[in-house]
């Protein structure tokens, strides 16, 4: 045990090449996601990266990426959500039945959606949490009910279409609110047709905030002493972070700006960011993902925590199923089947833990896009279904199996 | 007496570090031979080279086992030649039955098909033989550690076992059942069984060991021989530490002041076996400065009544009234206790009272989030301010305080749960065996701690199987025999036939 300690006091001085290999899964992700980017880049012959190809490369993963951040949630307690796929499609379902066959307002219809998404997760959350039954086989149960529940409610059909307010939810794009004549000046400029100064602006000043936001945390580390990332690191991530940033609002700009979807991811996956990582809830969701039982005897109630965690999930589930329904402008029953697997291979390979206690917001949010982009590069490249399944599947076999070869060369 | 075992000059070397540096060590046939040092020093890695886990090859040096120079290159490799090594840490499979256990990988099969009758039978003799009066059907799960310890040892025996090596083998036991598994150790010894035993406990290496072997710090320090000339403990402790320990438990100004929790006729029903009572209307009270002992056995539900009065987290049926300062206050939930003063240092760290995973820091200020945080919303430069603030007052050895508690030494790790529950801020602190498993250097840094504590008024319960551990801290001591308060004792009445005494006479 004294060798522990000993190699743990060597980490402290540390050159760049341990660092590397000590953070290579935080790394790797970033750099896959690159990677893969620029390899379909080309081969697609610049398709991938089109401003009208990125647009909907945001809305195709805005519902899985909207569920990530509630499986994240899930998996970190220690549990899993099986259902999600599920109750996604009946959410849609019941969007669809509210608002068409009923005639009942669009805003009435979403807030209702959203409350019984909420039920959904509490009555799944119910026996996992306080029956101590396995959440794989409460939300098994939750993905069969629930599927049914969906051909039920729409009697086997296709239902809609949707009023335009609804539809906006998914294939919306927020109006530009400067002038039009700064994106006329600004469009030759760019040699494009138009400019969305709005969309712009905001990559550049997201890209401005992240990188504050790092050097403040930089600052902070440093007057503890705890700095461990080499200077070069530090600026050449924040760097590709912020230029990627720029980069992609700039394509977004010279085609319809910035999309609803992507302001409701964005906002999303910043509050549930900084509840994961900077509130006392969400400590206690690591804390008792990591030993339960600790965590119960430290004073968390493990119980409501993870019940929470499932209402939570189920919240989210009803709001990615608005977003799917909206962006099909249907609800059919076939809607969500088996999108809980694509949910959580993003959470895993985002480098979650499947014994709880491991993961991050934004690895979950990354794993979605490295799983999208492969997607859409796949289907531009023609490739059949059949190969696309079989290398997604073996992605997330290679992320999974870099994890637990890393953490056994460090441990 | 020829050598059974001859390791020479073995050295071991970690990526940076040298774990065993020119280690020798000379057992002799059929004697008991103990091996001693800090947590650390590198006794489990030399049993580790030993026993194969490390495989020939990844180490210098020579082994010469029974005459012959040996080059094991799994574990399964020296099991073979009758090398059998019990770990600290249990390897036995909680749902299968003590039968299944023991025979485990050895199974009793005609063409694969398992002998169930002679297996038992075979269980049966071996049970016996180690002490242990348990069905061979029952399973591993249902029994305490103490019992799953015979478990493992009766295993060993089921094997052609001609060198025993035994990892802290009593570090879970009772004063009566490791009195018994010493009496097993020379009874095997009889019966031309050679011992190894790393035990932290100098008494029992004393009374059952031939030779003492003294490693520190990767090298071996001294072999000393029982036979020529009695071996003290403090010559042990000398040569472990490296410095004379005067004092193994720490002087400290005994002052008691008001009375700061009073528990009175508290009931506890087993949660499975919804008929067992395990604690019967049990009054007790604690001053402010006090230390209270609670001697017992194993068994004699101590621990029950720690984890029953922290927020009901044993047992059924739970009744009975907790004061604080006169003030009945409500423990019916964790969070509630700790809000109440109390504070809960569990005896089994690892599961119940650490996350592993997660660094110094964040394990430190678990029990308190709110002393880090305003609004829910935490304050990182605050944490690291409180957990720094434990480590240097603690003294836990560590780079810093961003290390994951996996990597400390036990007690270190000890340390880290002591400062969760001082920064919760407690009136009462319930230790449950504080130093159970840790080195001689440590648990005098822990009395320390605990003497610190009692000097600011804090009331301190302390439950231990050590009883000198009990004699040496406690102020006054309570005895606990099957779920009852038998008797208390000052600390000028207590002594170690007494406690036995109101336990064998209630």
């Amino acid at each position: 045990m004294a060798l522990a300690e000993q190699t743990g006091g060597e980490t402290a001085t540390k050159s760049v090449g341990d660092y590397l290999l000590s953070h290579l899964r935080e790394y790797g992700l970033l750099f896959a996601l690159i990677a893969i980017m620029v390899f379909f880049q080309i081969v697609t012959g610049g398709t991938l990266l089109r401003p009208v190809n990125i647009t909907n490369l945001l809305l195709q993963n805005s519902y899985i990426i909207i569920m990530a951040l509630g499986m994240l949630i899930v998996i970190v307690s220690g549990n899993i959500d099986l259902s999600v796929g599920s109750v996604m499609g009946f959410i849609g379902a019941l969007a669809a039945v509210l608002i068409v066959n009923m005639g009942l307002p669009w805003l009435l219809t979403i807030l209702i959606c959203l409350v019984v998404g909420g039920l959904i997760g509490a009555a799944q959350g119910y026996w996992v949490a306080y029956w101590k039954i396995p959440s794989f086989i409460v939300t098994l149960a939750g993905m069969l009910v629930f599927r049914g529940l969906s051909l039920w409610l729409l009697e086997g059909q296709s239902v809609g279409p949707f009023p335009r307010e609804f539809q906006t939810i998914a294939n919306g794009f927020v109006p530009d609110i400067f002038p039009a004549a700064i994106g006329q000046a600004l469009a030759p400029v760019f040699d494009a047709r138009q400019v969305n100064v709005l969309a712009l602006i905001t990559g550049i000043v997201a890209a401005a905030i992240i990188v504050w936001g790092g050097m403040r945390k930089r600052a902070r580390n440093k007057a503890y002493g705890v700095v461990d990332e080499p200077r070069s690191f530090f600026i050449a991530r924040n760097v590709i972070i912020g230029a990627a940033l720029i980069f992609i609002m700039y394509k977004l700009s010279t085609f319809r700006g910035l999309p609803n979807v992507l302001i409701t991811m964005g906002v999303l996956t910043i509050i549930y960011a900084f509840l994961t990582e900077r509130t006392v809830t969400g400590r206690r969701i690591y804390a008792l993902g990591g030993n339960q039982k600790a965590a119960k005897l430290s004073g968390i109630k493990t119980e409501r925590l993870t019940f929470l965690a499932f209402v939570n999930m189920g919240i989210l589930a009803a709001a990615a199923g608005l977003v799917f329904a909206a962006r099909l402008n249907t609800a059919t029953p076939k809607a969500g089947f088996s999108l809980e697997l694509d949910v959580i291979a993003a959470v895993f390979i985002g480098g979650a833990s499947m014994s709880g206690g491991v993961g991050k917001i934004v690895g979950a949010v990354v794993g979605a896009f490295l799983m999208g982009v492969l997607n859409n590069g796949m289907s531009i490249m023609g490739i059949g279904i059949d190969y696309q399944q079989m290398i997604k599947g073996l992605v997330l076999l290679a992320a999974v199996i870099f994890d637990v070869y890393n953490k056994s060369k460090q441990g | 007496m020829s050598a059974l075992l001859e390791m020479r000059a073995i050295t071991k070397t970690f990526p940076g570090v040298k774990a065993l540096d020119e280690v020798n060590l000379t057992v002799r046939q059929g004697e008991i031979h103990a091996l001693v040092g800090e947590n650390g020093a590198g006794k489990s890695t030399l049993m580790k080279v030993l026993s194969g886990v490390y495989p020939a090859g990844s180490y210098d040096g020579e082994i010469h086992y029974d005459g012959a120079l040996a080059e094991f290159r799994d574990i399964s490799d020296s099991e073979k030649r009758g090398i059998i090594i019990i770990h600290q840490e249990l390897a036995l499979v909680p749902l299968l039955s003590i039968a299944e256990n023991v025979f485990l990988g050895n199974e009793n099969a005609r063409n694969g098909v398992i002998d169930w009758q002679g297996t038992f039978q075979r269980t049966e003799a071996l049970l016996r033989k180690v002490g242990l009066r348990e069905a061979p059907t029952t399973l591993v799960d249902k029994l305490g550690v103490g019992k799953q310890q015979l478990v493992e040892i009766a295993k060993a025996l089921s094997k052609e076992v001609r060198l025993l090596i035994l990892d802290e083998p009593t570090a879970a036991l009772s004063e009566a059942d490791s009195q018994a598994l010493l009496d097993l150790m020379l009874e095997l010894k009889v019966q031309g069984v050679t011992s190894i035993i790393i035990s932290h406990k100098l008494n029992e290496v004393r009374r059952v060991a031939d030779t003492v072997t003294v490693i520190r710090d990767g090298s071996t320090v001294s072999t000393m021989d029982a036979r020529s000339h009695p071996i003290t403990e403090a010559a042990i402790v000398r040569d472990m530490v490296g410095r004379d320990m005067a004092h193994r438990y720490p002087e400290r100004q005994r002052r008691a002041g008001e009375v700061l929790m009073e528990v009175s006729d508290w009931n506890v029903w087993h949660p499975e076996h919804v008929d067992r009572q395990v604690i019967r209307s049990a009054s007790l009270h604690v001053r402010a400065g006090e230390v209270v002992g609670i001697a017992g056995l194993m068994g004699a539900g101590r621990t029950e009544l720690a984890m029953s009065l922290f927020g009901r987290s044993w047992g059924r049926n739970v009744s009975g009234t907790v004061k604080i300062r006169g003030q009945e206050v409500d423990v019916s939930k964790v969070d509630r206790a700790i809000a109440a003063g109390l504070a809960y240092v569990t005896e089994d760290r690892k599961s119940l009272g650490l996350i592993l995973e997660e660094t110094i820091q964040r394990n430190v200020t678990l029990a308190n989030l709110q002393g880090v945080s305003s609004g829910g919303v935490l304050n990182e430069n605050a944490e690291t301010e409180v957990s720094e603030k434990y480590r240097r007052a603690m003294n836990i050895r560590t780079p810093s305080v961003f290390q994951k508690v996996m990597n400390l030494s036990g007690g270190n790790q000890q340390k880290v749960v002591l400062s969760k529950w001082l920064f919760a801020g407690p009136e009462v602190l319930i230790l449950d065996e504080p130093t159970r498993g840790i080195d001689v250097g440590a648990k005098f840094e822990i009395y320390g701690i605990i003497n610190e504590l009692s000097a600011q008024g804090k009331g301190v319960l302390m439950i231990s199987s050590e009883m000198p551990e009990l004699l040496g801290m406690c102020d006054r001591i309570y005895v606990m025999n099957e779920g009852a308060l038998v008797g208390e004792l000052t600390a000028a009445e207590a002594s170690q036939e007494r406690i036995m005494s109101l336990i064998v006479t209630e």
